[in-house]
């Protein structure tokens, strides 16, 4: 998709795609706290505006996804059918890893998408990978490669900007930066917080990014993705954006005043502002909205019905996949 | 001279298989223009262009996980360490990543990796150049692990670790590669299975167990013990993850005593491994509890004399074989 001043059918959908992250989400805590789901949770709830932005610059043809823990909205943007990551979430034979990753642990071969890693900055090092895999393939692929701002303080972030900008690879490495790491703020983990300047001694060429906000989002990646794709390199996208809960299910988020998240929430909320978008421009119909609410919430309870009543993991898959 | 260096014969098989699959490539530290800081990538860029023969900087732990990276999108990656020790800053990406994915993934994502270069002990560099690394890869599920001794074994493990769609750690010596053999395969079709160990000679009183550089001490050992008339059946390992057990376990049935030798420290090492599958499985057929020759439980000293003792030597195997027939 092309930047440009959207329709209000593509604005219908991006609304629709961020609700899918949102109640998919909140199902998730729900789910969570009835001991369905088990372990490390991180959830994307706030931050949607970059994963359903991204999907609309990502070609489902030829392009990859790599990213961390907080996965499964950018599984759900992949195409990947809710049912499967739900089961995954609730560690059923159904999952798209048979119930052996969890939360942070998902993958689709098929649509090339290479998790769902669990170390902080592990994925920028794969993704470096991954995008000389399109280059020697000579596929037009490009690799997207999200971390987070506090993945931006490990020393394979820079080995990776050094190699990739050496060797030209088409690479967009997207800094979510949602300004917590973990408990950490940005201002008390980074000596500069501008995190898209970060490429700059590797002649890596950086933008900051209102990620609260869809348009921006896709206008900035149809940017760096066609300069990754056109042979010039990589890129950084410095995604502004901000998560609503803790870092995991088990963070109470004490480290910041409940002010500062409903200011976020009032004022910039990525859901609402797609919402109000849409308002300004025909004025909205409650009815359409309804129609995408009630679409959404048979989705997610359908994922969830299907995660329930799927089996779990028989004794024998314990002793699978661990070689070929 | 007669036959191969080591280090010939692992160009060779790399150079073999590049040309046998296009998603082969090399990546490590002066692999490429400088020809191998050991040289044993010698030729390769010349035969195969800058490519596929690639001069990563020294950031190990960012090629590694970009040689993880390639291996799941479709490539066949050779990652060389320069030495084992300076995969430490590595080894993330090899357990954490590498290891694991297949598993986590359910079985969707494949990684034909292998991860080869300098292992063990080399001669007076000192503890943080001088050290054993089998035991900590030969710990890790998901893992295929090779230590061969012989030059006809490299080459043909070396293949069949590139041809696997597994993680291989492929472990080499320093010392080991200006070593000449007979006896290896001119045929590019040829390869050794990984998980075979091999009787290299069959005896009747003593079972010993090695792989790698002590290899050549056993084998030395057994000459000597010849004239004290003692018959060694020698098992070379070969492979240390999957291990084959059964291959140890028929031996000692037949000679009923075992030592086991390596290089590395005892706790927690390939011999400890070994000792508790005997004891599980063939603890009736042991005339004598099973010894082991191993090196000493310190970081590797400088000094010549020091370093001597660090490591087994040859009168310890003989020493202990002969302790059984007191």
């Amino acid at each position: 998709m092309k930047a440009q001043s959207y329709s209000v059918q593509d604005l219908f959908k991006f609304y629709g795609n961020m609700l899918l992250i949102r109640r998919f989400e909140e199902k998730c805590a729900q789910l969570y706290r009835k001991g369905v789901i088990g372990g490390f949770c991180h959830l994307y709830i706030g931050q949607e505006a970059v994963a359903a932005g991204m999907r609309e610059v990502t070609s489902p043809d030829n392009d990859s996804i790599i990213t961390t823990y907080r996965d499964h909205a950018h599984m759900l943007m992949c195409g990947i059918d809710p049912k499967v990551i739900m089961a995954e979430l609730a560690g059923k034979i159904t999952g798209c890893s048979k119930g052996k990753g969890g939360s942070m642990h998902m993958f689709s071969r098929q649509r090339r998408f290479y998790g769902g890693h669990g170390i902080v900055g592990a994925s920028s090092s794969i993704g470096t990978g991954v995008a000389f895999s399109h280059q020697y393939k000579k596929d037009d692929g490009v690799c997207f490669c999200y971390f987070g701002d506090g993945a931006t303080n490990q020393g394979q972030v820079y080995e990776s900007f050094n190699m990739a900008s050496m060797w030209k690879l088409p690479i967009v490495y997207i800094i979510e930066n949602n300004f917590y790491a973990m408990g950490t703020s940005v201002n008390r983990s980074h000596a500069n917080i501008d995190l898209y300047r970060r490429g700059e001694p590797f002649n890596v060429p950086g933008k900051a990014v209102d990620g609260m906000k869809i348009q921006e989002v896709i206008a900035a990646g149809c940017e760096a993705a066609s300069h990754a794709r056109s042979g010039k390199g990589p890129v950084i996208l410095e995604m502004r954006t901000y998560r609503y809960l803790g870092h995991s299910m088990s963070d109470p988020a004490t480290y910041r005043t409940k002010e500062e998240v409903e200011q976020v929430k009032s004022t910039r909320d990525p859901i609402e502002h797609v919402k109000n978008t849409i308002a300004k421009k025909q004025g909205l119909k409650e009815s359409e909205i309804k129609d995408i609410e009630s679409k959404v919430s048979n989705i997610v309870e359908g994922a969830a019905d299907f995660a329930l009543n799927s089996p779990t993991p028989q004794e024998k898959v314990l002793y699978e996949d661990v070689l070929i | 001279m007669t036959g191969i260096t080591v280090r010939e014969v692992l160009r060779d098989a790399m150079r073999e298989e590049m040309a046998r699959d296009e998603r082969v490539f090399l990546i490590g530290e002066e692999v490429a223009e400088y020809q191998g800081a050991y040289k044993v990538s010698q030729g390769l860029l010349q035969e195969f262009g800058p490519k596929r023969v690639i001069d990563a900087p020294i950031t190990e732990m960012g090629f590694t996980g970009f040689g993880f990276g390639a291996a799941i999108s479709g490539l066949k990656p050779i990652v060389e360490f320069m030495t084992f020790n300076f995969a430490m800053q590595a080894i993330d990406h090899i357990v954490n990543s590498a290891a694991k994915t297949l598993y986590m993934s359910g079985g969707q994502i494949s990684c034909p990796i292998v991860f080869r270069g300098v292992n063990g002990i080399a001669a007076r560099v000192a503890a943080q150049h001088s050290q054993c690394f089998a035991s900590w890869y030969a710990h890790c599920p998901g893992l295929k692990v090779v230590a061969p001794y012989f030059a006809a074994d490299a080459k043909g493990l070396l293949k069949s670790a590139i041809r696997d769609p597994n993680p291989v750690i492929f472990l080499e010596n320093e010392l080991w590669y200006r070593q000449r053999f007979d006896g290896v395969s001119q045929d590019p079709e040829h390869t050794v299975s990984i998980g075979k160990a091999n009787v290299v000679k069959e005896g009747n009183d003593v079972t010993i167990v090695g792989f790698s550089m002590s290899m050549g001490k056993v084998l030395e050992a057994s000459e000597k013990l010849k004239s004290d008339g003692i018959s060694v059946e020698i098992i070379d390992l070969r492979t240390l993850r999957p291990l084959d057990t059964d291959t140890i376990i028929r031996s000692v049935k037949k000679t009923n005593r075992l030592l086991c030798v390596e290089e590395g420290w005892p706790y927690a090492g390939i011999c400890s491994e070994i000792t508790s599958q005997v004891m599980e499985y063939a603890f009736d057929y042991l005339d004598a509890p099973i010894l082991r020759v191993t090196g000493a439980d310190v970081p590797m000293p400088y000094a010549a004399n020091l370093e001597k003792l660090a490591l087994p030597q040859l009168d310890d195997i003989i020493s202990k074989v002969r302790s059984y027939f007191k």
